[in-house]
């Protein structure tokens, strides 16, 4: 039987030099919530496993001036229990606290979420529409690149051979800018999202939106950036026209497939839904910050 | 002796349950927690197509792999011959249960198990799984039941032909059996009517869901004596399974029952026990077999899935005049789908002149189905109570109106035959009626839906002895299985006729070689039938005991009365001694005759019927489907509640089941014939935020061939959840769901449907 290595180096370098070299399948393991599942059911094979979590830059949440600094690998209840970022993005706090369980909250990262590449992510959305970046490590030194540009399909990353992700960095909001995260899924809670939806906003004068973000999950191989439905929402204010403008730009990026969480019709129909219900949250937070 | 209308002092009270502190703290010894020096693992080899011919497996490779001990297939166990076995709830045969634990010349569904392996460790053996080469011829499958019973379906079995037809058909078919009976004349009661209303209904079969998946560990012995621990509802059961299937004589098996993580009905038959002896026997090592969750969603359970016609006849006034059911049930690979009691299930309730009822057992390729919590009932209660529902609102009557109407009572001859006695199912539709959740005001996008439920209960064959020790405490030993708090209202029985406090019972679950012979644990028997057995082996122990006092005090046993505990002269003519407390008859019981104890064997009979009705409260998003329960309250007559607590939680737990098949759960299959979501992630059974707290209340009809009053309570409360989240729906959303689940999607769909 082939044999699985395992090492938990405590340097960047360390870890990249282990991933670059390893000859077979390498995989990072944050909180393992993904991963070990994989393991378990055979659908990941690797030969090699380097636990993150005892490398310092990947664990913390840190204010660095006109950005947060976040972990690859800090566990969700961190991130919920960070009452700045929570006051600064209660979208992207409040769909990292979506995710699974308390128990799975104890392990869970937004590197883990974002590299496991799932189209459900719950944490990707929200924090793509903060306009956040990550930092690569690799064995040609470090890159920083925007989060969307991390997936490029289901369990796929542009992520090269020894890279990894060291940690990601989120922009301050502006005066007047806010956001909210919904998901729709069948049950409350311990369940995949069919539809994920962050938006993004920053109202203006009168409270008129100057500038917007809209990504969706769960409608397309990746989660999506869908600037049409951003244009529906900039230079309005959140009323009947602008709701139905919104949900029709939604609707119309929302490319799903059927499969045994819904339909394609059933995808669609709720991507508009959540995409007005998920506005209205954020204009009420950005007006009132 | 009857305790019915006395003053009881344990029996109705809520004691903290004697296994709770072992199970909450994760002492308890479940299937999987068995280990044993010199164990081996085993795994199972399953089938990967939905119905193939088992051409060739090539064993050779996976046997050469160091660390392999032992690989069986269906060459390693007796090709045995067609024989039905009473399975708690269901009717099975010894050769369609040797061939779904282990297949012989065809795969039946996808995760039908084809061989197994024995190795030093679990990798090792799920490697040598792949070593493990078959030769298939893959043949055309069918998975739904109106398909599986066309003329030109697919056969599973070329020996199955239709029974109970005229004349006996000369063709195979995969319709295993066709029931009907009638009462009265169901066309002169149609012509009765003043409206008819005919409807169909549909539900794709439900996993029991049980949250420990099967396990065990067996032994065999030098000598041939085997040893099997595991996990299930009756490990007298398991004893005989494994000797039949295996050729070893009974007296050969020692079944040990471990604590078990739930069963519903799912644990009454044996899939892993087998293979580990057969592993043990040809290894000569102690076998272990646990499943996976996606073995268990593969290869065990479910509940079937099934269509049910409905019409209904009425008068104006809401009067039944007929009513006509056709239940067509999945079976799953073998015959055997709970479509009998779905017959009988279908009209308990009501009080209908004439009616008529037929039946379709339908194998297909699906797992073979197994009992889960009133096998049958749910299926024809989903649609029968629907459907009275849509004549409620056709005929502007208010649905618990209609069921006062037509309820059936002391007296009530039923359509499948018994004329009811001491039942309970109109007191529990006037504690609907009393009760404040049923005028309680909705609001905007809400509604409310009833239902009702039965179920038949069981009595049957139990063992109990009664011990007391030189203290005069007292222990308790059953042959059940305790899955639903059976320690505690057994040894509360026991408690109560010695006299003392339950804390000085103890109630164990006694295996195989220790105890007589018990029927498992299913048909809400255990509390009724053991019961019976413990309380009367109690009563015996207090004869015992009278008697010892008769001799201390040299009176005659007659002139002694046993009170609280205690002995006392039974009247001033009697003597004039010192009470004597059972610790006192115990201390010097060596002097007086020995060790004091009864051990009883009964075939107890009299279970009494159980009903339910319940009140559901839903709200409907109209944008996405989702539908959320509000408030639910459940009412049953449970006869007497020996212990309240564990009643109530019966209900619970049947509701909340109940409300996972009406709103999620479902086997989804892909276009081979596999099924597609074999795990909890999109197998949605509830989770804790998804409901409300579960009101209840206890009816007390006490059934009077029990000592205490009880029946049977935990198979009621998973039939009507379905139609009442269905009429809840109707009356909230103004659509009529007539397919479960109703999931998001479909409640969308049908929300789409109605406004375009
Ligand atoms: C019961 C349960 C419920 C769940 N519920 C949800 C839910 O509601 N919503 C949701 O979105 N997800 C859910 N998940 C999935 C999972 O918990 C999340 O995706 C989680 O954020 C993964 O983080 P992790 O730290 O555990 O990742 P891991 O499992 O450690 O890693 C996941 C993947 O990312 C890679 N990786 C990890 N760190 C790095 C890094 N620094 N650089 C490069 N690659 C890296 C790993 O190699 C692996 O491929 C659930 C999982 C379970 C078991």
């Amino acid at each position: 039987m082939p044999g699985l290595s395992f090492i938990a180096p405590t340097t960047i370098d360390e870890a990249v030099r282990a991933l670059a070299s390893a000859p077979g399948l390498a995989k990072c393991l944050a909180g393992g919530t993904d991963l070990l599942v994989q393991l378990r059911s055979g659908r990941s094979r690797p030969e090699l496993i380097v636990d993150t979590k005892r490398i310092p830059d990947l664990i913390g949440i840190r204010d660095a001036g006109d950005h947060f600094v976040i972990g690859a690998a800090t566990p969700g209840a961190s991130i919920s229990a960070c009452a700045p970022l929570c006051r600064a993005w209660p979208g992207i706090t409040e769909a990292v606290d979506l995710i699974g369980s308390q128990q799975i909250q104890g392990r869970a990262s937004l590197g883990g979420n974002l590299c496991n590449a799932s189209p459900a992510a719950d944490s990707v959305p929200a924090v793509i529409a903060a306009r956040a970046t990550c930092v690569v490590a690799g064995p040609e030194g470090t890159r920083e690149v925007p989060v969307e540009a991390i997936v490029t399909g289901p369990g796929q990353t542009s992520l090269k051979k020894g890279e990894f992700l060291v940690e990601f960095h989120v922009p301050k909001p502006a005066p007047h800018q806010s956001d909210a995260y919904l998901r729709f899924i069948p049950r409350t809670e311990m369940d995949i999202a069919v539809v994920g939806c962050a938006v993004n906003v920053t109202l203006g004068e009168r409270g008129v939106c100057r500038d917007a973000r809209v990504v969706l999950g769960a409608v397309a191989p990746t989660p999506i950036l869908v600037p049409e439905a951003a244009e529906a929402l900039v230079g309005h204010w959140l009323d009947e026209e602008t709701l139905a403008r919104l949900d029709a730009a939604a609707r119309r990026a929302s490319k799903p497939i059927t499969d045994k969480r819904g339909t394609i019709e059933y995808r669609i129909k709720v991507a508009g839904v959540l995409a007005r219900r998920t506005a209205a949250i954020a204009f009420k937070r950005a007006g009132e910050c | 002796m009857t305790f019915i209308g006395k003053d009881l002092k344990v029996v109705g009270t809520r004691p903290i349950r004697p296994d709770g502190v072992d199970k909450v703290t994760g002492r308890a010894n479940f299937g999987a927690d068995m280990t044993m020096p010199g164990m081996i693992w085993g795994k199972i080899k399953r089938s990967p197509h939905a119905h193939a011919r088992i051409k060739r497996i090539y064993t050779e490779k996976a046997l050469s792999l160091p660390g392999v001990k032992a690989v069986v297939t269906a060459a390693d166990f007796p090709d045995i011959a067609a024989e039905e076995a009473f399975a708690g709830e269901a009717i099975m045969d010894f050769r369609d249960l040797s061939r779904n634990c282990m297949a012989r010349g065809k795969v039946l569904y996808d995760g039908h198990a084809v061989a197994a392996v024995a190795a030093t460790s679990p990798a090792i053996a799920e490697a040598a799984l792949d070593l493990i080469e078959i030769e298939y011829e893959v043949l055309p499958f069918v998975i739904d039941v109106e398909a599986a019973m066309a003329e030109d379906a697919p056969l599973l079995h070329d020996t199955l032909f239709t029974q109970g037809v005229e004349p006996k058909p000369s063709r195979p078919s995969n319709i295993a059996k066709r029931i009907n009976f009638t009462k009265g004349d169901v066309e002169a009661g149609f012509r009765e009517a003043d409206h008819i209303i005919e409807r169909r209904y549909t539900g794709k079969p439900v996993h029991q869901g049980y949250i420990e998946p099967h396990a065990c560990v067996a032994a065999v012995a030098a000598d041939g004596q085997c040893m099997i621990w595991s996990s299930s509802q009756g490990h007298f059961m398991v004893r005989q399974y494994c000797a039949h299937l295996l050729g070893i004589d009974i007296s050969n098996i020692r079944a040990m029952p471990a604590e078990i993580g739930g069963g519903f009905g799912g644990k009454t038959l044996v899939y892993l026990e087998p293979v580990a002896l057969a592993l043990a026997r040809k290894s000569g090592r102690p076998v272990k077999i646990v499943m996976t969750r996606e073995e268990v969603f593969r290869a065990s359970g479910p509940a079937a899935g099934s269509v049910v016609e409905v019409k209904l006849g009425a008068k104006k006034d809401g009067r039944l005049t007929a009513g006509e059911v056709v239940l067509k049930y999945q079976a799953g690979a073998f015959p055997g789908s709970p479509v009998g009691p779905g017959c009988m299930c279908a009209f308990a309730m009501y009080d209908l002149p004439n009616a008529s009822v037929t039946g379709y057992d339908v194998v297909c390729n699906r797992p073979k189905v197994a009992a889960y919590r009133a096998p049958g009932a749910p299926n024809a209660s989903w649609g029968v109570e629907s459907c009275l529902d849509e004549l409620a609102i056709e005929l502007g009557i208010d649905p618990l109106s209609l069921r006062e109407k037509n309820a059936a009572r002391d007296g009530t001859k039923a359509v499948h035959g018994p004329t009811w006695q001491n039942i309970g199912y109109a007191e529990t539709l006037a504690a609907v009626r009393a009760h404040p959740h049923w005028t309680a005001p909705l609001g905007p996008g809400q509604g409310r839906g009833i239902a009702s439920g039965f179920w038949f209960n069981i009595g049957g064959e139990s063992s109990a002895a009664v011990h007391i020790a030189e203290d005069g405490t007292a222990a308790v030993a059953t042959g059940n299985p305790d899955i639903g708090g059976s320690r505690a209202s057994i040894a509360m029985m026991v408690a109560e006729v010695l006299g003392i406090p339950v804390e000085r019972v103890r109630a164990i679950v006694a295996d195989t070689a220790s105890i007589g012979y018990t029927f498992l644990t299913g048909g809400s028997r255990v509390t009724f039938a053991t019961g019976m057995a413990a309380t009367e082996a109690a009563e015996r122990v207090v004869e015992e005991l009278k008697k010892r006092a008769a001799m201390m005090w040299e009176i005659s046993p007659e002139a002694v009365e046993w009170r609280d505990g205690m002995a006392y002269p039974a009247g001033p003519n009697a003597g004039a001694f010192e009470p004597l407390s059972l610790g006192e008859i115990a201390f010097r019981s060596a002097r007086t005759g020995g060790p004091i104890s009864a051990e009883l064997s009964i075939n107890a009979q009299g279970a009494g019927p159980g009903f339910g009705t319940h009140i559901c409260d839903v709200e409907v998003d109209r944008e996405t489907g989702a539908v959320k329960i509000l408030r639910y309250t459940a009412i049953q007559d449970v006869g007497r509640a020996i212990h309240p607590a564990y009643v109530e939680g019966q209900l619970q737990g049947g509701v909340t089941q109940g409300i996972g098949w009406a709103l999620n759960e479902e086997y989804i299959y892909d276009g081979e014939g596999r099924l597609d979501n074999p795990g909890f992630l999109d197998y949605r059974i509830p989770v804790a935020s998804d409901l409300p707290m579960i009101d209840t209340v206890l009816v007390e009809v006490p059934n009077p061939r029990h000592p205490f009053g009880a029946r049977g309570v935990g198979e009621v409360p998973i039939v009507p959840p379905t139609a009442a989240v269905a009429n809840a729906i109707y009356r909230a959303a103004g659509v009529r769901l007539r397919d479960l689940p109703m999931s998001p999607p479909h409640v969308l769909a049908a929300l789409d449907k109605s406004d375009g």
